[in-house]
């Protein structure tokens, strides 16, 4: 085990505290540099995917893991995001233009989103940011001459510095790798700052917050900007990866997928959005494989153990029914983030942490380590 | 002219007065202590000066300046600090971070500086980790400094909130029970840092308090109040004594 001696301040500044730190984080680099050149052009698709909804991951853990304010309405974001990027293209707008004017505008539009929301708590807040999302929804169905209507628009290739960027190529990947990374770098820097310190102190306690001189309406705001701009920026390479949006790729359920990123990855450290965003990227290969595969392998063991062919077809027709029903991911969706909230709600990273603390410690690990902590009842709470 | 004065203050919910024409003044350096029944109205004058409420009327000054009209985050800018009856602190970041959070209000550094965590920022960081390792030296809370506060007893919440509010570098610091839930001898801890705030670092203390040990300690004056109302003011032996003070708790 390592015991960390700090002699210097910066030994709480720095962003990697120790040597170990640089061979982790420098062995992952180094794998998803070579990635393209190595794994199939399905999963490098899919990790495209990683890297977008790991970069809104981050953005809805500004807001919603470090300043405590829930959001259901980040798929509007990201569809303020993309149309921006679709609509200036039209325009010949080049791409480093329409990718920072996306970002600007959706933080704008999250700032605004933020002032009614200042008189908002919890489930309320909710409830306001899922009739935002609707009303985006219903706008980039309805202003035609803007968005094209349900009819959706097309998006072009990236085109850098004279290049044609195919959303294939392995170009746009690291494109959207490092959009991720310079994400994670920007919030990192931000919570060591004040900033992000006040952000975690509305969090936990507004009073308080106020009463060490912590303007709690700007700094709300701010947050909703900040998160934001970094949605509208994923939604330029949402965008350009699906090369056409229309208003039905950006419902309420995509903004379930956020929450469902930050929920099971963790809500209290960056890498819950990254893990989060593999967990969601992949559980859809994962479900077509249920829909496939599944009523077949049920019926071979109903076959192998006594049932006659008749019986055997039945159970594959029921089975296969089951798996292509309407509302299955929905349920899907729901039955995970039930099981985390109650059993893991420190996310996939909080497990992790624990089978790291285990290792380090065998044979000392002590089970109760991680039980609850008794938390005093605040009863006089001022809100 | 007082360091700090409230006139006139009062606090009405519908027709309850929880607080009633309060007057009364802090001297520079003074450690002040308002005592009183439970209901006297000792904690809303807190949340008046710390504009968790806004008072019905009344005007609060503090160093020759008005500040009623101010709103509550520019309260700790001016340089006054609190502490809460039951502990309002971070409950989910270290001891550290919390303290940090202290000192907010001294800091400079714009989000775009931040976002790039320019040598500005990092220069700025230094400074408020130097300031917050002295409060931590100065309160003893050196074991304690990379817990998180939700793993932490009571006792050493209680100290880490008065030291959150030592680190904004308040020139008065107002004291919402800091003894309550301490036994007794961090009670007597309590008491000295009390005294070290006033003497060591210049801090004038107003304090809410029901342990009447820690009042005669550590007071140089004290206020009595009853259903919002000022009872007696002067040294802690003399209020003790007044007649309705003693009415006020024991019920003549």
């Amino acid at each position: 085990m390592r015991f960390l001696f700090k002699t210097d301040y910066e030994d709480d500044i720095r962003l990697f505290p120790h040597s170990g730190y640089f061979v982790s984080y420098g062995i992952l680099l180094a794998l998803l540099l070579i990635a393209p050149y190595v794994l199939s052009s399905y999963l490098m698709s899919q990790l495209v995917f990683v890297c977008i909804y790991a970069t809104v991951g981050v953005a809805l853990l500004i807001l919603t893991g470090f300043t405590g304010q829930a959001s259901l309405g980040h798929a509007a974001f990201l569809a303020i995001g993309a149309y921006t990027a679709a609509y200036l293209q039209k325009y010949n707008v080049p791409f480093p233009v329409y990718f920072l004017a996306a970002g600007a505008l959706t933080g704008l539009i999250g700032a605004l989103v933020g002032f009614p929301a200042l008189r908002l708590q919890g489930i309320y807040l909710v409830i306001a940011t899922i009739s935002f999302a609707f009303i985006v929804e219903e706008i980039l169905a309805r202003w035609e001459s803007v968005t094209n209507g349900n009819e959706g628009m097309r998006v072009k290739a990236v085109s850098l510095l004279g290049v044609t960027v195919s959303r294939d190529s392995p170009t746009f990947y690291f494109l959207c790798l490092a959009v991720l990374v310079l994400t994670i770098v920007g919030t990192l820097n931000l919570l060591r700052s004040p900033t992000g310190r006040a952000f975690v102190a509305i969090r936990d306690s507004e009073t308080a917050a106020r009463s060490m001189g912590i303007n709690v309406a700007l700094y709300k705001v701010k947050s909703f900007a900040i998160s934001a701009a970094i949605t509208g920026f994923a939604g330029v390479l949402f965008a350009h990866k699906l090369s056409f949006i229309s208003p039905e790729m950006f419902t309420l359920q995509l903004s379930i997928e956020f929450i469902i990123v930050i929920l099971i990855g963790g809500t209290f450290s960056l890498h819950g959005a990254v893990l989060g965003a593999i967990f969601i990227v992949m559980i859809d290969p994962f479900l077509t494989y249920l829909k496939d595969d599944m009523p077949g392998i049920i019926a071979g063991i109903a076959a192998t153990f006594g049932a006659g062919s008749a019986t055997a077809g039945n159970v594959q027709s029921k089975v296969a029914a089951f798996a292509s029903l309407n509302g299955l991911k929905g349920a899907i969706y729901g039955i995970i983030i039930m099981l985390f909230v109650l059993f893991e709600p420190l996310g996939i990273y909080g497990r992790w942490l624990k089978i790291k603390l285990f290792f380090q410690l065998f044979p000392l690990y002590k089970r109760a380590t991680f039980k609850r902590q008794k938390i005093y009842v605040k009863s006089e709470r001022n809100r | 002219m007082s360091y700090f004065r409230a006139e006139n203050l009062s606090l009405h919910f519908g027709g309850l007065k929880a607080v009633d024409a309060v007057s009364f003044a802090v001297e520079k350096g003074e450690i002040l202590s308002i005592i009183g029944p439970n209901g006297a109205g000792k904690s809303s004058i807190f949340n008046l000066i710390s504009r968790i409420y806004r008072p019905t009327s009344g005007r609060i000054f503090f160093e020759d300046q008005d500040i009623t009209e101010q709103p509550p985050y520019d309260i700790a800018r001016l340089g006054i600090a609190r502490t809460f009856q039951n502990i309002e602190l971070f409950e989910n970041a270290t001891v550290l971070s919390n303290l940090l959070v202290g000192r907010h209000r001294h800091s400079t550094t714009q989000l775009w500086q931040e976002l790039l965590f320019l040598p500005s920022v990092r220069a700025n960081e230094k400074v408020h980790r130097r300031r917050v390792e002295q409060v931590i030296e100065f309160l003893d809370l050196e074991p304690y400094r990379d817990k998180l506060i939700s793993g932490l007893p009571y006792g050493v919440r209680k100290v880490i909130e008065l030291a959150r509010a030592l680190c904004s570098e308040p020139k008065l610091i107002l004291l919402d029970e800091p003894s309550s839930g301490l036994n007794v001898e961090e009670t007597s801890d309590m008491s000295f840092w009390i005294r070290d705030m006033k003497s060591e670092l210049g801090v004038t203390v107003l304090m809410v308090e029901h342990d009447m040990s820690l009042v005669n300690r550590v007071s140089d004056r004290v206020i009595a109040l009853n259903y919002g109302r000022v009872l007696a003011m002067g040294s802690p032996a003399e209020v003790q004594q007044h007649p309705d003070v003693v009415a006020a708790y024991l019920g003549a």
